[in-house]
């Protein structure tokens, strides 16, 4: 059954990247057999959770030992407008016992436990790698929870051993369209509905760019699952529209929706100036096309020119600041290019920059902006980042956490520009935002001292 | 004295506990030149790692055997092989400290059996240290799996000897002592001219330096060959009560006696230590320490009036809850509510009525109308909710700088803790008001002298 679905999600009809694949590549899957002493990224389970947590009034409840939720929980930055209950850490904590005899009464008790003191709308039940191997069947609990307590009990089957975080982010997604989707109407929609698919409000930057959409009327009626409360996303299949951020960590979302509802998507970006103006673009024109009146076309063109023209002015404020300076771009699963325009705007240059999760366009797209020889780097080993920033090659990483020593350690300034990240980067404002950080990590006074030999080294250098 | 109760929920809910694979992970990034490998999914490492780095603001050297569903049904041995001849090749550790996991332990893969086989046909790699320890993540917590992981580098590790080596001393310690402690524990010892040996010795690797050059492995810690040398000391000091089986082991291989302190913060816990010391060395107390004894007698006096019945809620692993409760009660203060995450010994003495075997949940219901509340970060939003002073202690700390530089071990240790904590509970003294100090409610009819009707 979870073979079949892990299939299913591999063979992606919407993927461009899986498309240009032969058969037999694209049975492999998306993700790269893992090297056992030499691989580092999240398990599937963690992908799932990643996708899902961020709605924000259900109980997320772990089913499994306490590695699985003890060692992680409220440790991401996704923001909520209203529930808080997201953050609480919910697990059924197996022990020895339940390995020996099963874990399904005990998660059944656990969810009722849940029920009975915190009343969410729905409860999502996560399988994890032990229950898995000792066979606990937790789409039976749940069917059964359902039923006992009338209301959604939703399991998310990705239990971590079945691959990595990309993958666990499609199954989250398989759980959505199959049990949480289409499942109640709204009582009224709009026009001007879309849905924002694959983004998790991380720093609570959604908020960046609601204001441009609330500013021309147009209404999110669901983020996927960013900021999202459970009877939004149930609802969410009213939509006219859905944008897609280019993750395509959620395309069987988008792609199944308009399958099943008819909704048309785009793939899009609210991160980087031109992909904002872009993606606006879009929603206007599938909202036009799906029958919103045409002046809606004119309000956007107005916004964009307007907003544009600021950001791009504020942003020229620090360009005597910033020209020349090199940027080692380490991206995660963002699109490159579109930071890397607005970082040139900004009068730096960059040095390198990934392409791990980028696909082929992407990377014509990079050659285009950068030139024929850009530094476009499939991945780059901790000791080869860190000899770059010793040799200074570059004056500023912008990456995510895990490589931030590199650059940190070296007394090198660091942007943290992935998943933990304190500072909120989309839309015009992210934009500005980030030129703005990259500004105060290079002219902080401290590193003339930092890098500066104490005295006594400096004498016996000179000695 | 108190009772110990089990929780009997059957859903944790904001989890206190961690598990015990990433416990053993970081007793082995106290090893020098070191690469801690979990046994288990990426997933299992990546959460660790991830946990690590925010607490340190440290790069987390730490591996994964990446068992995929099938290699788990089928057993992971070969996973291990390859691992280790992987790590071999691309980081050249002096030492590999593997840790299982749930994944792994139910399969219930023999790696023991393994390693003595991938020896015999990997000569080879003779210099390369291997140590393993079981670590299931469905029994025990944390604190367990440091422990059983320093255990398992004694046994593993240290050689049986009769030689003993004048003025040279072995501390063993447990997860409750941060980088400073270990710092500030080396800096006593020497000052009494004895030379220790502390394992693990998370002060040289996660202590937040700059390192001269890259390495995907430790930073410092305690060097492979001193490990194999313990038995050479005169006596080993055990800190922290996790530390007996390891303490045991040493002395069942090398017969070296070992003395254990349960408590690393307090005037009479830091009396004992350097009196064994001073002992040990046959030197008197330093006059520094004494010196700084008397500023801590100071600082007990200045603040105690701050502590006096004051209710103190604790959320913490065995030793940590030990060390601290007792230290609060010996300050005039009220445990009122301590939850901890596992079996010890230690609980059964705590000065409080009950400790609880629970989660964070049990914690906040107990922590109402108390005056501090004190656990790790995952409490923030406990005390939020409760709007009651909050003291971050333990791992994770993810939401404050400097985690690894927090003393409470010694004089200076417990002086500085005693101001800070004592500043946290001034801040709470409430003001007095006109309305501070209203009558017992009475019957007005009866006595009000302008009763109607």
């Amino acid at each position: 059954m979870l073979q079949n679905k892990i299939q299913e999600v591999f063979n992606e009809p919407g993927c461009s990247k899986n498309q240009s694949k032969s058969d037999k590549e694209r049975k492999k899957g998306c993700t790269k057999a893992l090297q056992p002493g030499g691989a580092a990224g999240g398990c599937a389970f963690d992908g799932a959770k990643i996708a899902l947590q961020p709605i924000t009034d259900v109980a997320h409840l772990v089913h499994g030992p306490i590695a699985c939720e003890g060692n992680s929980w409220d440790n991401r930055g996704s923001k909520s407008s209203a529930s808080q209950r997201y953050r609480t850490g919910f697990t059924t904590d197996i022990n020895e016992l339940d390995v020996v005899y099963g874990g399904e009464k005990h998660l059944f008790k656990s969810i009722k436990e849940v029920i009975d003191k915190y009343d969410p709308p729905a409860v999502f039940v996560y399988q994890t790698c032990v229950p898995a191997m000792i066979g606990d069947d937790i789409e039976a609990v749940c069917k059964a929870a359902s039923q006992k307590f009338t209301k959604p009990i939703i399991p998310v089957n990705a239990p971590g051993f079945v691959g990595a975080k990309n993958l666990g982010n499609k199954l989250a997604g398989e759980a959505l369209l199959d049990y949480v989707i289409g499942t109640e109407e709204p009582e009224y929609s709009t026009p001007y509905d879309i849905n924002i698919i694959g983004e998790y409000n991380l720093s609570g930057e959604l908020w960046q760019v609601k204001p441009l959409l609330d500013h021309l009327g147009i209404r999110v009626t669901c983020c996927i699952s960013g900021d999202a409360k459970y009877h939004d996303v149930a609802q969410s299949h009213r939509a006219r529209a859905n944008m897609m951020v280019c993750s395509k960590s959620m395309i069987n979302i988008a792609r199944k929706m308009e399958e099943r509802y008819q909704i048309p998507f785009f793939e899009g970006s609210f991160y980087g100036i031109s992909d904002t103006t872009e993606s606006l673009r879009e929603i206007t024109r599938l909202l036009i096309q799906q029958g919103a009146p045409e002046e809606l076309r004119e309000r956007t063109e107005a916004l964009i020119a307007r907003e544009e023209a600021r950001a791009w002015q504020r942003i020229a404020e620090y360009t005597h600041r910033l020209r020349g300076k090199r940027v080692l771009l380490f991206t995660g699963g963002v699109k490159s290019w579109s930071v890397v325009s607005a970082l040139q705007e900004g009068g730096m240059e960059v040095v390198g920059t990934s392409v791990k999760k980028s696909t082929r366009e992407d990377k014509e797209k990079i050659k285009e902006i950068m030139g024929q020889d850009a530094h476009m780097m499939d991945d780059l080993t901790p000791r080869e980042m860190y000899k770059m920033f010793q040799e200074a090659r570059a004056d500023v990483l912008l990456s995510g956490g895990r490589s931030q020593f590199a650059a940190l350690k070296n007394k090198m300034p660091w942007v943290d520009i992935n998943q933990e990240r304190h500072h909120a980067y989309n839309g015009y404002e992210g934009m500005v935002n980030l030129v703005k950080q990259i500004d105060l990590a290079l002219y902080n006074p401290m590193w003339t001292l930092l890098r500066k030999p104490a005295p006594w080294d400096m004498r016996e250098a000179r000695a | 004295m108190s009772t110990v109760v089990q929780s009997r929920k059957a859903c944790t809910v904001n989890p206190l506990k961690m598990s015990q694979p990433i416990g053993g992970a970081l007793a082995f990034m106290g090893i020098a030149d070191c690469m801690p490998m979990l046994h288990g999914s990426q997933g299992c490492t990546a959460f660790g790692l991830v946990l690590f780095q925010r607490h340190f603001n440290e790069g987390i050297p730490m591996q994964t055997t990446a068992m995929s569903e099938v290699a788990t049904v089928m057993g992971g041995l070969d996973n291990i092989g390859s691992a280790i001849l992987n790590i071999q090749q691309r980081t050249k550790p002096a030492i590999i400290g593997i840790c299982s996991t749930g994944v792994t332990e139910t399969k219930g893969d023999d790696v023991d059996g393994y390693l003595k086989n991938f020896r015999v046909i990997h000569p080879e790699l003779d210099q390369l240290a291997l140590v393993y320890v079981s670590t299931p993540d469905f029994k025990d917590a944390f604190q367990d799996g440091w422990a059983k992981a320093v255990e398992s580098m004694v046994k593993g590790l240290a050689e049986p000897t009769s030689a003993r080596r004048e003025g040279s001393v072995n501390f063993l310690v447990g997860c409750h002592l941060t980088a400073a402690d270990i710092e500030e524990l080396r800096e006593i010892s020497e000052s009494f001219g004895l030379e220790a040996t502390i394992l693990p010795d998370i002060s040289g690797s996660m202590d937040g330096h700059i390192p001269d050059d890259f390495t995907p492995n430790t930073l410092g810690g305690t060097p492979v060959d001193a490990i194999r040398r313990m038995g050479e000391a005169e006596l080993t000091i055990a800190l922290g009560e996790q530390m007996r089986p390891a303490a045991e082991a040493l002395m069942s291989k090398t017969g070296q006696p070992y003395v254990l302190f349960d408590r690393i913060t307090g005037i009479e816990a830091t009396d004992q230590l350097l009196d064994c010391l001073s002992q040990l060395s046959g030197q008197p107390v330093p006059v520094k320490y004494r010196r700084q004894r008397s500023q801590l007698i100071d600082a007990m006096l200045d603040s105690h009036f701050f502590f006096g019945g004051k209710k103190i809620a604790i959320g913490a692993e065995p030793d940590l809850l030990w060390n601290i409760g007792s230290w609060f009660n010996e300050m005039g203060a009220i445990v009122t509510a301590a939850v901890t995450t596992a079996h010890s010994p230690l609980l059964e003495q705590m000065p409080c009525e009950e400790v609880l075997i629970g989660d964070l949940e049990d914690l906040e219901t107990r922590s109402a109308g108390c005056d501090l509340l004190i656990t790790h970060s995952h409490g923030r939003q406990a005390a939020a909710r409760l709007d009651i002073a909050f003291l971050r202690m333990g791992l994770p700390i993810f939401d404050q700088l400097g985690a690894a530089h927090r003393l409470s071990l010694g004089y200076r240790g417990a002086r500085d803790m005693t101001f800070e904590i004592g500043n946290l509970l001034m801040a709470q003294e409430e003001e007095n008001r006109p309305d501070s100090w209203p009558l017992p409610m009475e019957d007005h009819d009866a006595h009000a002298p302008f009763a109607l009707g």
